[in-house]
């Protein structure tokens, strides 16, 4: 199961790597969706199955859907490919990776000073429901006013 | 149905990995010029903190990180939504999908 984890671990890193340095949208969506499918391997192991599955279904089958949706109807073609490869020159990666790096180490210092296992057991379905019709029935209400709340507003903005 | 023994990993490298996939968000965030581009980075960012929050939840063997993880789902769902919609917007007005073209907007 630990060979799992590290395995999909990596494929989630490389694949997100893939997806933030592609010229074409629709290659870094795919990549991405490949890194979602991992992570959801992870909460897999992690013995999150609830979260697993609705990562895949949410997340990758719904939110990523959305996003083909607008780009095909964009309808980007090859000007916007060349577009993006002038904007990408090797150059712009420097900056950014060089403010990002000790923000990285800085977690990595913090992060490895916490040693704890992870229990191994699984949190399923039932026990989340309880939970979140229990104590965090609020929460469940205000994320359904979120939600109307961003229908609302994405009617609002793409409409003509 | 054969039950699959689960092996308990470190916390620290499964919160490893999400502060890896935040930086890598990070990066794309500061990188791209392509609003797409940049909307895929920040779900990329807040998959890794919905990570973090699993293996949290995975540690004290508690529902909460789950919880976590459906409120960042349903927050990211609805900010994906408006997001995309301005884009939609961007491309109409400007036909272009450049960040700095904003910058005319002098809001």
């Amino acid at each position: 199961m630990s060979v799992l984890f590290y395995a999909s671990a990596f494929v989630s890193v490389l694949a997100t790597l893939m997806a933030i340095t592609r010229i074409n949208v629709v290659h870094a969506l795919l990549y991405f969706i490949v890194s979602l499918i991992a992570l959801s391997v992870i909460f897999y192991t992690l013995g999150a199955h609830f979260a697993a599955a609705l990562e895949v279904i949410v997340y990758a089958g719904a939110i990523m859907v959305m996003f083909l949706f607008v780009i095909m109807m964009l309808n980007l073609g090859k000007p916007t490919e060349e577009q993006e490869r002038v904007w990408l020159k090797p150059g712009m990666w420097v900056g950014p990776s060089l403010l990002a790096a000790p923000l990285l180490v800085e977690l990595v210092v913090m992060i490895s000073g916490a040693k704890a296992q992870t229990q191994a057991g699984v949190i399923n379905a039932k026990d989340v429901g309880i939970a979140l019709f229990g104590p965090y029935v609020l929460a469940v209400e205000l994320a359904s006013l979120l939600l109307l709340a961003g229908l609302v507003g994405a009617y609002h903005l793409a409409r003509k | 149905m054969p039950v699959i023994s689960l092996q308990a990993i470190p916390m620290e490298h499964g919160l490893l990995l999400a502060a890896i996939l935040f930086i890598l968000g990070m990066v794309g965030v500061l990188t791209r010029r392509n609003i797409i581009f940049v909307l895929m980075s920040l779900e990329i960012m807040l998959n890794a903190v919905a990570l973090a929050f699993v293996v949290g939840g995975a540690r004290w063997a508690a529902a909460d990180g789950q919880i976590m993880f459906l409120m960042i789902i349903s927050l990211a769902a609805a900010e994906v939504a408006v997001g995309l919609g301005l884009v939609l917007q961007l491309f109409n007005r400007f036909k272009t999908l450049d960040l700095d073209i904003l910058s005319k907007m002098k809001g």
